[in-house]
């Protein structure tokens, strides 16, 4: 038995969740049938520790820091008095199967609980059928429980690769911290890392603490990238490394970590193109810090227990265009589906999430058994991943957008969408860099009028 | 002679490429590969008088956390940032702090004031400073 039920709940209280439950609520659901759960003991999540500024000129058409971009969701959540339980950690999700859909011989009953009719009427549409997800959580106050929720939504963003996942040789001395952590304890704590710094790899957080901690008195002597390009936004580096004059080796990586106690020094050197040391172009560099912006990883160990289908390309949930995972009733929003780099496309894409898991509790969500065109969208030619990866076109909405990132460098490229192997749009980019997401928008009558579709494709097609 | 500049635009996640021409005295002459009217100014300013939003943390007495997030209000020149720095670390600020307070008026005599970015409240009896940091 269930200590509480809830409509929707929402895993994580950042950007995505916060953006996710207030558009469910939008949508219809009403806010007390809205759970978020948070890790933390404040809402907002790793926002809180972005105090640079650069979030929400596309949410809101103004330039607002982390802590402030969160606050206007945050407010949104308390007006609506939307319930949030606060350092309360999820352990666990299953799915406790519903009755069965043979239960009723023509194969009607059991859809009509998430599909209904429109009506929202509670007798015509039996809430029971369609399958429960049990949350289990723990707290202070609370101890262990269970939530019993009709959708969840995953909202739990991502965590930094760590250096034990990098294999860096050398000493294991104090003073080597991933990027997020020094940031957490300058922004928050108000504690400096260390003075003289080195960083490996060129990833956002990496490049933001490159200028926040050059500001406040430390050098940082240089930024190494194993990747031939940028794990960032150019911009990024304009305005955190070039103002600064701090040094990007692309192609570089640390050979060697010296000092017992604390970190003294840091040998870096050169790549080939198999991304192996190249022996004579080391240089050592003085330092007291390491710190390590090597790529985020989606945090889906729950989604992993819960048997949600993971892609082995962002390592967050495979989705549809209601995103959707591979259960039904749980949905994905934000860094825990891929690594956004804008808080932006985070806040769209939870609320879109938040509006189909409300569609799906409401019982707005086309009838189970009607008819159904599933589309796949494929990922081809430089083209990494798609964020959805097949669309049902009974569910689509009028535009549906898809995500995706690139696996290289391209110039004058084009990104191309095909219908079946034929060209239907062409767009050519001035440069498309792994750093930066990249999308496309899709007219569901472009679909509707493409008779017999049965894939569609995004690649690039290079300049000639 | 003219001199041509290459820039990224900064002032949104698109990052425009850029490219400003000067004329012999610095003045612009042609600006392209802009797609707003952000960017145009960003692009003439950049190579004329550049400037940035400069953020930072200052130091909070009696609050549930050690420090609080600032920004200026407005744009600087770039030249002064470390500058507008050195005066953000001398000032200390009393719990509660809401978003939006100014810590700071008229940082350097620039016109722009340093604002609070973040909600610090007071700690409450007991609570140590920064207890709540897991």
């Amino acid at each position: 038995m269930a200590d509480r039920t809830a409509k929707i709940v929402i895993i994580g209280g950042g950007p995505a969740g916060l953006s996710a439950a207030s558009s469910a609520v939008k949508e219809g659901v009403a806010p007390s049938d809205v759970l978020i759960l948070e890790r933390d003991h404040v809402l907002g999540g790793i926002l809180n520790q972005c105090i640079h500024n650069g979030f929400g000129l596309h949410t809101f058409h103004e330039e607002l820091t982390g802590p402030e971009y969160a606050e206007r969701f945050e407010k949104v959540v308390a007006e609506e008095k939307i319930p949030c339980l606060l350092d309360t950690i999820v352990v666990n999700i299953e799915v406790e199967k519903g009755p069965e859909a043979s239960a009723s011989p023509d194969g009607t009953g059991a859809a009509a609980g998430k599909a209904g009719d429109g009506s929202g009427n509670d007798e015509a549409a039996p809430v029971a059928v369609c399958d429960r997800k049990l949350v289990s959580a723990m707290n202070k106050t609370d101890g262990f429980f269970t939530i019993e929720a009709e959708a969840v939504i995953l909202a739990m963003g991502c965590r930094e690769r760590p250096r034990g996942a990098l294999n860096i040789p050398g000493y294991r001395p104090a003073g080597i911290y991933t990027a997020g952590t020094a940031q957490r304890f300058v922004n928050i704590e108000g504690r400096m890392p260390g003075h003289r710094v080195v960083i490996l790899g060129s990833g956002d957080i990496g490049l933001i603490m490159a200028r926040r901690m050059t500001l406040e008195g430390a050098k940082v002597e240089v930024v190494a990238e194993l990747m031939p390009y940028s794990g960032g936004l150019k911009r990024n580096i304009v305005q955190c490394l070039d103002d600064f004059g701090i040094p990007l080796k692309l192609s570089h990586t640390v050979v060697d970590i010296r000092g017992k106690e604390r970190v003294e020094a840091v040998t870096i050197a050169q790549v080939g193109p198999d991304r192996k040391p190249v022996p004579g172009t080391e240089e050592t560099y003085e330092c007291d810090t390491l710190l390590l912006s090597c790529g985020l990883i989606p945090e889906n160990e729950l989604s992993g227990q819960l048997g949600v289908k993971l892609s082995g390309v962002t390592s967050g949930p495979v989705v549809n265009e209601s995103l959707e995972t591979s259960v039904p009733g749980v949905f994905a929003c934000g860094n825990v589906l891929h690594v956004h780099d804008l808080v932006d496309y985070v806040s769209e894409e939870a609320a879109q999430a938040g509006k189909c898991a409300a569609k799906f509790v409401l019982g707005k969500c086309p009838a189970a058994d009607a008819p159904e065109r599933v589309v796949p969208v494929i990922a081809k030619d430089g083209v990494r991943y798609t964020v959805p990866s097949e669309i049902r076109l009974n569910h689509m909405d009028e535009l549906q957008t898809i995500r995706f990132r690139v696996g290289g460098v391209y110039k004058g490229a084009s990104v191309v969408i095909d219908f079946d192997g034929q060209v239907f749009r062409s767009q050519k980019k001035k440069i498309l860099a792994p750093g930066e997401m990249e999308q496309v928008i899709l007219k569901k009558s472009d679909l509707e009028n493409a008779a017999d579709l049965k894939a569609v494709t995004i690649r690039i097609a290079q300049a000639e | 002679m003219s001199k041509v500049t290459e820039l990224t635009c900064i002032r949104c996640p698109i990052g425009c490429a850029i490219t400003v021409t000067q004329d012999d005295e610095g003045k612009v002459t042609e600006i392209t590969g802009n797609s707003c009217q952000n960017g145009y100014l960003y692009a003439g300013n950049e190579v004329t008088n550049p400037t940035r939003i400069v953020t930072s943390t200052v130091r909070v007495d009696g609050g549930e956390l050690p420090v609080v997030s600032v920004k200026t209000s407005g744009d600087i020149p770039k030249g002064r940032m470390f500058d507008c720095m050195k005066a953000i670390n001398k000032v200390h600020v009393k719990a509660p702090v809401s978003i939006g307070d100014v810590v700071l008026k008229d940082v350097l005599g620039l016109g722009v004031d340093i604002v609070a970015t973040k909600n610090v409240g007071a700690r409450r009896q007991g609570q140590a400073e920064g207890a709540d940091i897991g």
